[in-house]
Order: C-alpha cells, then structure tokens, then sequence
C-alpha cells in the first residue's frame, strides 16, 4: 500500500461512464486484461483502482471468469474491498497469500520478520533458489505483483507483537500463519480485542489443525490448554511439501466464508487433519 | 469404571482412535495420559465430556476423555 487513498490524485470517474467504456472492450462478457489497462491509460488511475471501477460497474474481470460460477461480480467486489492480514509468510503464509491473491482479494498485510534460508525449500512456495537470504513478506509482496497486480499489499518486515496492533486496523479478517505457540495465542488475543475473526491453522508433519476464531470464542486458548512449549510436535515430525498446502487452503476458504458472508464456518470446533491415516474430522472446541 | 479415551493425530499412532478403557474409581486424567505413554510436553489440550480439563482432574464412570497433541507449525 502506498499510503494514498483512493482517487486521491484524479477524482472517482463516473460509473456510467466507466461502463459505457467498458462496455466497448468486452470479450464475451468479460473484460479481458488489455481492456483494465486501457481504464488505467483512460482514466488516469492506478491499476487497484480500475478494478473497483470495473467491478462496480457490474463487470468481471477475465482473470475471475472460473470464479464465477460461486461468486457473483457483487461478491467479486466485496472480496476486492476486503482487506486481510496474514501473520507469518512461511508454510502456511506463502500459500495463504497465493490463494487469498489469485481469489481476489483487494488488500493484504504480509506480516514476517525472517528471511528465507535453504530448510524452507521443501515447502515454502514462497522460497526459491534466488530468494534464499530475502526477507519473506518482501517476497510475498514481490509474488503477488506478478499474480494480480489489482491487490495491494503491505509487506512487513517485523514480528506481529503488542506493538502491532495497528496493522489489524480495516481488517475483515486474520490468517494465523504462525509457527510458535505463545505468538498464536498473542495474535488470537489481540484480534479479539480488535473485534477481527482470527483464522487459525498449525501443522505437524502429516497432521493439521484449523479453526475459525470470533471474538468472544476461545478456541485457541482451549486447544492450547495445556501447553508447556512454543513448539508442538512439529519438532520431532518436521514439516513436508504438502500438509502446509493443505492447511493453508483451507483456511483460505473458511476467509472465503467470512468475507462473503456465506457457508457454515469452523467455529466453536477444530478440523483435525490426518494425512497419513486419511482422517478428517470436526471435533467441538467450546 | 470405564472411560472412553479418544486420541487425535499422532497421538494414534502405535495406539487406538477410539477405545472404551477399563480403570479404578479415583483414576486422574493424569493416570490415564502417562497410561497411554502420552508424552506431557506433547499435550495440547485434554477435554472430558466437552469441557476442558487439569490433569489432576479425577473421572467419573462413564467420562468421555479426548486428547489432543500440541500442533504449532506454520
């Protein structure tokens, strides 16, 4: 994010304007991505902008035509003036990103303090040969420029702590995509007092949690109960290529949920993921 | 007294999903965990009849007892 809002620099074009524009570049019923540059060229505006003028003119860009058997274009627009943060750019986080960016979402916080190094190649979509030593939530920012370049994203370089209670201002929702128990329940702390739905997720080895966290619900502290270490029993299992992937996606249709207002979501429960004897279940947490 | 003992995710591993287990009256949930070789540090949470539970807690005939490993991965 640039720190300018909206519209700042040209005045918000007319919607029947914007349409009628539109209207002219149409492929199917869709507006393919040479006619979102001509908004930009057009109108003058960044390519965030053009994206809420286009949705909110009741068209579609190309990029989300195999969304739109689920979401409506209204849906699309809500998703786009969404803004979500994501706590942690590792396993969890880098996939997290990569579906919350390719779903459409308008606006993330990427929120990690570490750089990449070689251990994180095994699952880590977001760490490449290249990038080893980069910081990871520079990294996502970089990834989701070339995915959708309509979403803006805030890329910090600093651990979510009591200082960081800032950066859940104008969330709908937060992803947990922490690795260290007391940081979870620290984040899970601070999106009730902000009055956000938290997202959680955890992984060890072939084995996952998720859960969808209201304020005023106390399924972590629950979970973690009786817990005497930062770390789980990731230590002693690691962690592969795919349990992050799994995990991470999930979370990202529970967000999907919250955003658009519609399904049944994890609360007051956990989905329990067992990849290795091929369980899942729902077990109340209240 | 049996007590029904429900294990998540690793913590089946080499032992059972879902098992009716026979103990004395007074047994703690304590007993029942080092029973079942459960690691301490490895607990996440122990919930009796949907409700979260202190090991020392004792069981009554008939408890449901569900125990779950501490997963913190990301």
């Amino acid at each position: 994010m640039t720190g300018m809002r909206d519209w700042d620099r040209v005045g918000k074009p007319d919607s029947g304007v914007v349409r009628e524009f539109v209207a002219a570049r149409l492929d199917d019923d869709r507006l393919p991505w040479s006619g979102q540059a001509a908004v930009m060229a057009h109108f003058g505006v960044s390519c965030a902008e053009s994206e809420d003028l286009i949705l909110e003119a009741g068209v579609l860009p190309a990029r989300y035509t195999r969304n739109r058997q689920m979401l409506t274009t209204a849906l699309q627009l809500r998703l786009f003036r969404s803004q979500v943060v994501v706590v942690g750019c590792g396993g969890l986080g880098g996939y997290l990103i990569e579906g919350l960016a390719r779903l459409g979402v308008g606006r993330l916080v990427v929120v990690d303090p570490d750089a990449f190094v070689e251990h994180n190649l095994n699952r880590q979509i977001l760490a490449t040969m290249s990038n080893i030593g980069s910081n990871k939530a520079a990294a996502a920012a970089r990834r989701v420029a070339e995915i959708n370049p309509a979403v803006r994203v805030q890329a910090v370089a600093a651990a979510f702590d009591t200082g960081s209670h800032t950066l859940l201002s104008g969330a709908t929702a937060v992803a947990d995509a922490l690795d260290d128990v007391d940081a979870r329940l620290a984040l899970a702390g601070a999106c009730r007092d902000a009055g956000i739905p938290l997202v959680y997720g955890a992984i060890a080895g072939w084995y996952g949690y998720v859960a969808t966290i209201f304020p005023g619900e106390d399924t972590l502290q629950h979970l973690y109960h009786r817990h005497t270490s930062r770390r789980g029993i990731e230590s002693q299992l690691g962690n592969p290529s795919f349990t992050p992937a799994v995990v991470a996606s999930l979370q990202v249709a529970e967000i999907c949920k919250i955003l658009i207002g519609q399904g049944t979501l994890l609360r007051q429960r956990v989905l329990t993921i067992n990849l290795l004897d091929s369980e899942i279940e729902t077990v109340p947490i209240e | 007294m049996d007590i029904t003992v429900r294990l998540f995710l690793a913590f089946r591993t080499g032992r059972f999903n879902t098992k009716v287990l026979q103990y004395a009256e007074g047994t703690t949930v304590r007993q029942v965990v080092d029973d079942l070789r459960l690691p301490e540090a490895d607990l996440g949470t122990a919930i009796v009849n949907g409700r979260e539970a202190e090991l020392g807690d004792v069981l009554s005939p008939g408890d449901t007892l569900l125990v779950f490993p501490l997963v913190g991965g990301g």
